[in-house]
C-alpha cells in the first residue's frame, strides 16, 4: 500500500474518529473509549510508517495535496497536506509513542471516573497533533495548533475539582494565547503579503524560492526585512507553546495534569510544536541570512532565547522538590536546546534532539508516573525515597532515561543528539555565547537528574505511601522497556560516522559520513562536563543520602538565598501576577468604570437636561401626551409595579425633543436644501 | 421569480401566528406555547426552501415582490432577498424557535409572552426583506415595541428601567433616522433603497440633497443604527437591556436584534453615502475599536454572568463594523496605483465583508447559545447569576458543562468552530486595509479568552460550592434548544463554504466597488 500525500488525512482522521466515538459513548463504555483510541492510534502508526517510506523514496520531494476549503472573493481559502521526511518522522514518533502512552494510561488512569473522557480528550489531542504535523498551510497547522492547545487545557484541567488544576489550565491557556496573538500576526502578514498561506504550492507557496527572496528583499521602515518581521511573529508563538522563556511558566503548572499527560503533551510531543513549526518554515526564518546590513537576524533571536531558556530551565530544575517539576523544568531547558539549535542554523539537530527527546523524556515522565502511582500520588521527592529495591523495572528503565537526557556518552541517544547541537552552536560565527550557555546547562542537566534519582531511588523510604510502594503493572511497565530501549537505540540514527536521519531530513539520498574524531575536542569537554556534573550530584546527594522527609537539602544549607531564589522559579510568576496581571485586571475596573460613570453619567445629564426643556418648553402638549401615554401604560404594567415619576417625565422629555427635532429638520431640509 | 408571494409569508407567517394568539384569549398555554413554536419555525423552513431556490450567483435582489402602495407618496410594498438577507433569515429561523423553546418553562401569561414573541420575530424578519424605507421603518419601530414589553413584564428586578432606557435610547436614534430619511424623501422623491443606492452611486443623491445636507442627513442614519448595534459609545442601554430581560429574550436580542443595526450599516449607510462613510471612517475605526476592546475589558469586571455576556456581545458585533469601516475607509491611502497593490485591497475588502457578515450568523448562535446556559445556570439556583455563585457545575452536569463549554470556545473563536472564521477573515481583511487596526483589536481576542475562561473556571470547575450543589444536569427540553446550535457550530467550523457559498459573490461584487 502507497500513503502519499492526498491519503495523509487518514492519519488524523483516525484519532479524531476515535475522539468521537468517545465521545458518544456513555459514561461506563471504558474499554471501547480505550480501545478505540489504542487501536486508531497503532493504525495512524502503521499509515505513518508507510508514508515514511514513501517519503524515503526521494527525500528532497515536497509531495503535496492542496484542496480548496471555501470561497473566498475570486479565489479560495486554500489548503492541504504536505508528505517529506520531516512530517513522516515526526508522525511515526508522535504516534509511536503516543501509542505507548494510551497503553501506559489504561494502567495508570484505571480507578478514574471519567476514564472514557480521557481517552476522548487524548484522542482529540493526537489528532491535533497530527494534523498539525501534516499541514501544508500555515492557517491548517494554526487550526491545529489551536486545537492542541485545546485539549491541553482539557487534559492539564481533567481533575477539574481541584482548584490548582483549574488554575493551571487557564494559565497554560492565556499564556500560550500571548505568543499565539503574535503569531496569528504573523500569519496575518503573510497572508496580506504573499496572497496565500500554503508551504509549496508548485512554485507559489510561502516557502518557496520566488517568495522567499521578495520577501527577503523587501526592506521594513523599521530597517528589518519582511521575511525577519513575518519570522520573528512567527517565533512569538513557538516562545508560547514550547515553554521559552519568557512565557515558560505555565509549563511547570501543566504538571497539574495526569502523567500520562505530561509524558505526552507536556514533554514529548505538543511543546516540541514550537520546534517542529520553525523546522517547517526554516526556509522562511533563515531568508534573511543573504542579508549583510540588516540591524537582526530572525535566528539569532532564536538561538539566544534558545540559550537562555536551556540555561534558566537547567538551573531552576536543581531547587525543585516535586518529582514532575524537575522534570517540567528538565523540559524547558530541553527545549532551549532545540531552540538554539535552530537558531545556529542546524534544524536537523534540532529535530534530532526533539525526536530523541521525545522518546527519553517520555519514559522519564512514564518513569515519574509509575513512582506516583505506586506511591499513592505522592510527588515529593524528599518523602521518597528507597524505591531502587521495590520498583526493579522502573528503576532500571528510569536509569537509562537518566544517562540519556544527562548526555552519558556512547551508548545513550541524547548525547548524540546533544553533541549534534553544540557542534552547530560551536560552528555558529555570530556569537559563542549561546555554546556557553549550552555548554553550563550539560553540567546542571547531569547533576539535577543524579539528584533526583539519588533522592527517589536511593537510601530508605521516608514515608508510608513509599515503604509500601510495589511494582506496576505490566500494561505501565512494558511501555518503560519499550522506550528504554528506544532512548538508546535511537541515538545510532544520526551519529557522525553515520548521519542517516540528518542525511534524509535534509532530502540527501545518500549518507556521507564523517569520523567520529571530528569536533573531538569540543566532545571531550562535553563528556568531562557530563562526568563533572554526575560526580557533583552524586557527591552531595548520593554519598549521604536524605535521613528524613523534613530535612533541608544540602544546596539549602550551602546558599539559603540562592536555593530560595530558585525553588521560587526566579519569581517569574510574582513578577507576572504583579506587573502583566495587575496591569490586566486594572484595565478591566477602569473600561467598567468608564463604561458606568462616564458614560452612564452623560447619559443621565442629557436625560435630565431633555427632561428640563421639555417641562419648560412644551407644557400644553404634556397634559394630552401623558393621559394617553399613561393610560397605556397602566394597563399594561402590574398592579404591583410602578415606576418613579422621573422615569415618566424622562420619557416625555425625550419624546419632546424627537418630535421638535424631527420638526426642525424637515423644516431645514424643505425650506433650505431640498432642492 | 417563483409564483409563491415566499418574502411575505416569511415576514408575515408569524404575525399571523401572534394574530391567532390574540383572537383566542382561552388558549391554554401549552396550545399556545406550541401555536407560536410552530408558526416560529416557519421561518425556517421558508428560509431553507428559499435556500434551495437561491442562485448564489446573481447579486441582484431574488424573490422580489413589488406593488404600488400609496400612489401618492410614491411609496412601495417592495420585499427582496440577497446573500445577507438569506443569511440574517435563517438565523432567525434558527434562534427564534430557540428561544422560544428556551421560554417553554415561564408560567406567567404565556400567551401573551408567546404574541409578542412573534411580533418581534415578525418585525426583525421585515427589516431583513424589506427594500422600502417607509415600511422597513415601521418593521424597524415596530420591533421595538414588543421587546419593550418582552423585557419589562417578563425581566428581573431591575427590568422596568433597563426596558425604559432601552426604548427611549432607541427612539431617539430613530427619530434621527427618521429626519434624516424625510429630507431625502423631500429631496429625490424617492425612499426604495436600490433606487437611492443607484442614485448613491452615481452622485444623485449627493447632488440632491447638497454638500451639506448629506452630511446631516448621514449623521442622523448613521446615528439611528449605531445605537441599534451598539456602537460605542453609544451602547450603554445595553448591558442592563440583556442582564434584566428574560432569557429567550437575551436570546433574540442578541441574536437578531443586534444584527438589524449591523444589518442596516450594510444595507443603508454604506450604499447610500459612501463618500461621507469614507470620510468618517477615520474616527469610526477608533469608536468600533473601542468597541471591540473596552466592551471585551468591562466584560473582565462583571460579576453577574448576563452582564458578562452582553459586554462580550459588544466586543463580538464591533468586530463586524471594524470591517465595514476599514473596508469603507482604508487602504485608500495604501493604494499607490500599482496593479499588483490594489489586486491585494480588493482582496483584504473580500475577506473583511466576508468576514463581517459570517460574523454575524456566528454570533448569533453562540451568543445565544451563552445566554441560554445563563439561564439554565439562573434558573437551577434562584436566579442568581453572579460568578461567585456557582463552583464546581461541571461535577454534577457533565453534558451542561461540555455544550457550555462549546459555546464559550465558539465564542472565544477557536478552530473548528464556527466563530473562528468569520474572526480570522476580519482580521485577514482589516490587517490589509488598517494594519494598526487589527494589532490594537488583538487585546479584544486576549481579553475574551482571559474573561470567558475566567468564568469557566469559577463556575465549572473547582469544589462543588453554591449553585453548583445538587445541579441537575441538562433534560430532555433544554438538550433540544441547544443542541441544533451546537451541531451547526462544528458543521460550519469544519465546512464554512456551507455559508460563504451564499454571500461570497455578492461580496466580490461589494468589494469591487
Amino acid at each position: 500500500m502507497i500513503i502519499s500525500a492526498q491519503h495523509l488525512w487518514l492519519i488524523p482522521a483516525l484519532p479524531l474518529l476515535a475522539a468521537g466515538i468517545g465521545a458518544l459513548t456513555p459514561r461506563g463504555g471504558r474499554s471501547l473509549s480505550a480501545g478505540a483510541a489504542i487501536a486508531a492510534m497503532v493504525a495512524a502508526f502503521i499509515l505513518s510508517c508507510l508514508a515514511l517510506r514513501t517519503a524515503l523514496i526521494d527525500p528532497a520531494a515536497h509531495q503535496t495535496f492542496n484542496f480548496a476549503w471555501f470561497d473566498l472573493g475570486h479565489g479560495a481559502v486554500r489548503l492541504g497536506f504536505l508528505l517529506d521526511p520531516l512530517t513522516a518522522f515526526m508522525c511515526v514518533m508522535v504516534t509511536f509513542v503516543g501509542a505507548l502512552i494510551f497503553i501506559f494510561s489504561t494502567g495508570y488512569m484505571k480507578d478514574d471516573a471519567n476514564f472514557k473522557q480521557f481517552f476522548c480528550f487524548l484522542s482529540l489531542f493526537a489528532a491535533a497533533m497530527l494534523g498539525l504535523l501534516v499541514a501544508n498551510s500555515l492557517l491548517l497547522l494554526f487550526i491545529c495548533w489551536e486545537l492542541v492547545g485545546l485539549a491541553s487545557y482539557l487534559l492539564i484541567g481533567f481533575w477539574f475539582h481541584k482548584p490548582s488544576a483549574a488554575a493551571a489550565a487557564k494559565k497554560a491557556f492565556i499564556t500560550t494565547r500571548i505568543g499565539d496573538l503574535g503569531f496569528l500576526f504573523g500569519i496575518l502578514w503573510l497572508y496580506d503579503a504573499r496572497g496565500t498561506l500554503l508551504f509549496f504550492d508548485g512554485g507559489h507557496g510561502v516557502l518557496e524560492a520566488a517568495s522567499l527572496s521578495a520577501m527577503a528583499g523587501t526592506t521594513l521602515s523599521c530597517g528589518l526585512a519582511l521575511s525577519t518581521a513575518i519570522g520573528l511573529l512567527i517565533f512569538c508563538g513557538a516562545v508560547g507553546k514550547s515553554g521559552q522563556f519568557p512565557l515558560h511558566v505555565w509549563l511547570p503548572d501543566a504538571m497539574e495534569g495526569p502523567t500520562p499527560v505530561s509524558a505526552l503533551i507536556h514533554a514529548a510531543t505538543m511543546v516540541a510544536a514550537g520546534v517542529f513549526l520553525i523546522a517547517r518554515v526554516y526556509p522562511l526564518m533563515s531568508a534573511d541570512q543573504v542579508l549583510a546590513s540588516v540591524p537582526v537576524h530572525a535566528l539569532t533571536v532564536v538561538a539566544f532565547i534558545g540559550g537562555i531558556t536551556a540555561l534558566m530551565g537547567a538551573c531552576i530544575a536543581v531547587a525543585q522538590n516535586d518529582i514532575k517539576r524537575v522534570l517540567a523544568f528538565s523540559t524547558v531547558s530541553q527545549l532551549g536546546y532545540m531552540m538554539l539549535a535552530l537558531g545556529v542554523g542546524s534544524w536537523v539537530a534540532a529535530i534530532f534532539h526533539l525526536l530523541t527527546h521525545a522518546f527519553f523524556k517520555a519514559l522519564l515522565f512514564l518513569g515519574a508516573g509509575s513512582v506516583i502511582h505506586a506511591a499513592h500520588h505522592e510527588q515529593d521527592m524528599r518523602s521518597l525515597g528507597g524505591l531502587r529495591g521495590p520498583m526493579k523495572t522502573t528503576f532500571a528503565t528510569f536509569a537509562i532515561g537518566m544517562m540519556a537526557l544527562a548526555g552519558v556518552p556512547f551508548l545513550f541517544s541524547g548525547f548524540w543528539s546533544k553533541e549534534a547541537i553544540l557542534h552547530a552552536a560551536l560552528e555558529w560565527d555570530v556569537s559563542i555565547l549561546p555554546l556557553i550557555m549550552g555548554l553550563a546547562a550539560v553540567v546542571l542537566t547531569a547533576f539535577y537528574m543524579t539528584r533526583l534519582v539519588a533522592e527517589v531511588f536511593f537510601g530508605k523510604a521516608r514515608s508510608h505511601a513509599a515503604e509500601h510502594a510495589h511494582e506496576s503493572p505490566a500494561t505501565m511497565t512494558i511501555p518503560l522497556v519499550i522506550l528504554a530501549a528506544c532512548a538508546i537505540a535511537l541515538g545510532f540514527l544520526g551519529t557522525p560516522a553515520f548521519p542517516w536521519l540528518q542525511a534524509k531530513l535534509l532530502g540527501e539520498a545518500e549518507v556521507h559520513g564523517h569520523s567520529l574524531l571530528v569536533g573531538a575536542g569540543l566532545m571531550g569537554l562535553s563528556i568531562v562536563l557530563v562526568a563533572l556534573g554526575l560526580g557533583a550530584g552524586w557527591a552531595i546527594y548520593g554519598r549521604k543520602l536524605r535521613q528524613s522527609a523534613t530535612a533541608k537539602d544540602p544546596l539549602e544549607t550551602a546558599s539559603p538565598p540562592l536555593f530560595a531564589a530558585l525553588a521560587a522559579r526566579l519569581g517569574f510568576d510574582e513578577l507576572y501576577a504583579a506587573t502583566v496581571g495587575r496591569a490586566n485586571l486594572a484595565f478591566g475596573a477602569l473600561s467598567a468604570g468608564f463604561d458606568r460613570y462616564v458614560l452612564g453619567g452623560t447619559i443621565s445629564f442629557l436625560t435630565r437636561f431633555a427632561h428640563f426643556t421639555g417641562v419648560v418648553s412644551l407644557e400644553n402638549d404634556e397634559s394630552g401626551l401623558n393621559a394617553g401615554f399613561n393610560a397605556t401604560s397602566e394597563k399594561l404594567r402590574g398592579a404591583g409595579q410602578s415606576y418613579s415619576k422621573a422615569q415618566t417625565g424622562d420619557a416625555h422629555g425625550y419624546l419632546r425633543v424627537l418630535a421638535l427635532a424631527f420638526v426642525v429638520l424637515v423644516l431645514l431640509v424643505v425650506l433650505g436644501g431640498g432642492r | 421569480m417563483n409564483s409563491l408571494p415566499l418574502l411575505s409569508l416569511l415576514v408575515f407567517a408569524p404575525w399571523a401566528g401572534a394574530l391567532v394568539l390574540a383572537l383566542l384569549p382561552r388558549l391554554s398555554p401549552s396550545a399556545s406555547r406550541g401555536l407560536a413554536l410552530g408558526t416560529s419555525l416557519s421561518t425556517l423552513l421558508f428560509g431553507l426552501i428559499a435556500c434551495s431556490d437561491f442562485n448564489p450567483a446573481a447579486t441582484a435582489y431574488q424573490f422580489v415582490e413589488v406593488h404600488n402602495w400609496i400612489r401618492a407618496l410614491g411609496v412601495h410594498y417592495y420585499l427582496g432577498l440577497d446573500g445577507m438577507s438569506l443569511l440574517l433569515v435563517l438565523l432567525t429561523g434558527l434562534v427564534a424557535p430557540a428561544a422560544l423553546l428556551a421560554s417553554w418553562r415561564l408560567e406567567r401569561d404565556v400567551r401573551l409572552f408567546n404574541l409578542l414573541f412573534l411580533l418581534l420575530q415578525g418585525a426583525a424578519l421585515g427589516v431583513f426583506l424589506a427594500l422600502d424605507f417607509f415600511h422597513w421603518f415601521i418593521f424597524w419601530e415596530l420591533s421595538l415595541v414588543p421587546a419593550f414589553f418582552l423585557i419589562k413584564l417578563w425581566g428581573g428586578p431591575g427590568a422596568p428601567r433597563a426596558a425604559y432606557q432601552f426604548v427611549i435610547y432607541t427612539l431617539a436614534g430613530s427619530a434621527f433616522m427618521l429626519a434624516a430619511f424625510a429630507a431625502i424623501y423631500g429631496a429625490t422623491g424617492s425612499l426604495s433603497f436600490p433606487q437611492l443606492a443607484h442614485a448613491a452611486a452615481g452622485g444623485e443623491l449627493a447632488a440632491a440633497l447638497g454638500p451639506w445636507w448629506i452630511k446631516i442627513v448621514f449623521v442622523g442614519v448613521f446615528l439611528g443604527l449605531a445605537v441599534k448595534v451598539p456602537l460605542f459609545p453609544f451602547h450603554t442601554w445595553l448591558p442592563s437591556a440583556y442582564a434584566e430581560a428574560p432569557t429567550g429574550a437575551s436570546m433574540f436580542l442578541t441574536g437578531i436584534m443586534s444584527k438589524m443595526g449591523v444589518y442596516g450599516f450594510f444595507r443603508l449607510l454604506w450604499p447610500l453615502f459612501p463618500a461621507q462613510l469614507h470620510a468618517a471612517s477615520g474616527v469610526l475605526l477608533w469608536l468600533a475599536l473601542a468597541g471591540v476592546v473596552l466592551g471585551a475589558f468591562a466584560a473582565m469586571a462583571q460579576t453577574d454572568l448576563k452582564r458578562m455576556i452582553a459586554y462580550s456581545s459588544i466586543n463580538h458585533v464591533s468586530y463586524c463594523l471594524l470591517a465595514l469601516f476599514a473596508v469603507a475607509g482604508g487602504g485608500s491611502e495604501l493604494a499607490r496605483d500599482s496593479a499588483a497593490t490594489s489586486a491585494a485591497l480588493t482582496s483584504a475588502k473580500e475577506a473583511a465583508l466576508s468576514g463581517a457578515l459570517l460574523q454575524m450568523f456566528n454570533h448569533g448562535l453562540s451568543a445565544s447559545a451563552l445566554f441560554f446556559c445563563a439561564g439554565i445556570l439562573a434558573s437551577r439556583n434562584n436566579g442568581n447569576r453572579g460568578l461567585a455563585d456557582y463552583g464546581g457545575v461541571r461535577t454534577s452536569a457533565p453534558l451542561f458543562a461540555g455544550l457550555c463549554g462549546l459555546a464559550m470556545f465558539s465564542s472565544i473563536g477557536l478552530p473548528g468552530l464556527n466563530g473562528f472564521v468569520g474572526e480570522f477573515l476580519i482580521f485577514r481583511g482589516v490587517f490589509g486595509l488598517v494594519p494598526y487596526a487589527a494589532a490594537v483589536a488583538c487585546l479584544g481576542l486576549f481579553a475574551t479568552a482571559y474573561f470567558l475562561l475566567t468564568f469557566w473556571q469559577k463556575v465549572f470547575h473547582g469544589p462543588v460550592a453554591g449553585g453548583g450543589k445538587n445541579f441537575a444536569d441538562l433534560d430532555g427540553l433544554e438538550l433540544a434548544t441547544l443542541l441544533p446550535g451546537i451541531v451547526l457550530m462544528f458543521l460550519l467550523g469544519l465546512a464554512p463554504q456551507l455559508l460563504a457559498g451564499l454571500i461570497n459573490p455578492l461580496v466580490t461584487t461589494w468589494a469591487a466597488k
